[in-house]
């Protein structure tokens, strides 16, 4: 069972949708002892980093995150995707969950729409389990304002986007975090989130 | 390189798809969610659904239908038509829409692309502006189907529209929908040129060319069509390759 972390974020379903739709079994749960007996988590979100992560700690699922994310796999989806990293810079200076290296910070392109928003290719730049089968120039759906800073060696897959836009991170060992929607991402994004359930076997 | 969209517009009342013009000879032309489904088959980059029940009954029935279409379309969804209040946000984007547009009620009370935006972000709020040309040369917004004049400058409207915090703008020209002579070009140059956030060119086209044209000649993001997707004249997939075959970035499915 794929736990999603259900910590009010909105449209949640949508992942969920696509699990089941996958014949995935997929739990949305806000429990933390339901999250330590998944066999994966996924954490979703839509909304502010700053709301997000006091949402989250108020839950008392920080911890149980951390810890989780040691033992199982984890994916991160847009917002959730940004909560890995140690800090935030969306209206204020956030601690995140700081699972990899790195912050987030607002996206300055002078002359292109932010928020990035629409369907981007990846470009890939390093082996990662989850993007098997999916070839390079794929393209996924993105909305977001802010993206990841961090450690190219922790960068599975980027965008292009007036530059190099973290799209795809992968610690080399539980922690994945999609800047893109997989569960909006048609064919290629479902392939994704079957080849996460997948690690699970 | 991000892709240019190409967006199919299903018109849905009390929860079937309908084609009609100006209203009068309304006929239902299918389920929706089959619809969507088939446009997703056919590599539609986002589904939009305007909702143009009368009655606010028939709200309950267009929120089944994006509930069912979110459980077997793995696309941005987009709805529109009749949406006033928060409630109204909530409740789509709770059934599984991504985007809420609005029109008539904004131009009414520009503060709800505020309020939606800042509840539940600037992705999801679109702001649907149908406008038209004025004899003196400017752009007027209008409402109802173009037959109420707003007195409001359209490109006016649409920069504070993006200040308000709206996500995307998707401009409809009441001069070119329905004509299928291609798009609004001047007008799409007009607004593009004031606003950063994404334009959804829509109204008038009519063949592959005018597809090509659009993103050739103006900054639009994408392009919207309803009918002409309808009616089979054309598919997305046709669309796309036309447009590949121009070198503009396009989603192959």
């Amino acid at each position: 069972m794929i736990a999603i972390v259900d910590y009010g974020a909105g449209n949640i379903f949508s992942v969920k949708n696509a699990l089941d739709y996958l014949g995935i079994d997929g739990k949305l749960t806000a429990d933390a002892e339901e999250i330590r007996k998944a066999d994966e988590i996924i954490l979703p979100g839509v909304g502010a980093f700053p709301w997000a992560m006091k949402m989250l700690n108020e839950s008392e699922l920080t911890d149980v995150i951390r810890e989780q994310s040691r033992v199982k796999p984890f994916l991160g989806i847009c917002l959730g995707m940004q909560l890995i990293f140690e800090k935030g810079y969306e209206f204020e200076e956030t601690e995140g969950l700081g699972l990899i290296k790195g912050s987030v910070q607002k996206i300055e392109r002078t002359d292109l729409s932010v928020p990035h928003m629409g369907w981007n290719g990846l470009i890939f730049n390093k082996e990662c389990p989850i993007l098997k089968g999916v070839s390079e120039n794929e393209y996924v759906y993105f909305v977001h304002s802010y993206a990841a800073v961090c450690n190219e060696n922790d960068v599975a897959a980027y965008c292009d986007y007036g530059g190099k836009v973290t799209a795809l991170v992968y610690d080399g060992k539980f922690v994945y975090g999609s800047q893109f929607h997989p569960e909006k991402s048609g064919a290629a994004g479902l392939k994704i989130l079957k080849n996460f359930a997948a690690l699970a076997e | 390189m991000l892709a240019k969209r190409i967006i199919p517009c299903l018109d849905v009342r009390e929860g079937k798809v309908v084609k009609g013009i100006n209203f009068v000879g309304i006929k239902e032309v299918g389920d929706p969610v089959e619809c969507a489904a088939e446009y997703d088959r056919q590599g539609a980059d986002e589904i939009v659904f305007l909702d143009i029940t009368a009655s606010h009954e028939g709200r309950g029935t267009m929120l089944d239908v994006v509930r069912n279409t979110a459980k077997k379309v793995f696309v941005p969804l987009t709805v529109g038509g009749g949406i006033r209040t928060i409630d109204d946000f909530r409740e789509t984007l709770r059934a599984g829409a991504d985007k809420v547009s609005v029109n008539s009620a904004a131009v009414k009370n520009p503060q709800l692309i505020k309020e939606a935006a800042d509840i539940f972000g600037c992705q999801c709020v679109v702001v649907a502006i149908d406008a038209k040309k004025c004899p003196d040369g400017h752009y007027t917004v209008v409402i109802n189907g173009g037959r109420i004049d707003m007195g409001i400058d359209a490109v006016e409207w649409a920069k504070k529209a993006e200040e308000l915090g709206a996500g995307e703008i998707l401009l409809t020209s009441m001069d070119t929908d329905g004509v299928k002579g291609g798009f609004d070009i001047d007008m799409l140059n007009a607004v593009c040129s004031v606003v950063k956030i994404p334009v959804i060119a829509s109204g008038g086209c009519g063949k592959l060319e005018h597809f090509t044209d659009v993103f050739e000649k103006t900054g639009a993001s994408a392009a919207l069509a309803a009918s002409l997707f309808h009616y089979k004249e054309l598919t997305v997939g046709e669309v796309k390759e036309e447009m590949k075959k121009h070198g503009i970035p396009v989603r192959m499915v």
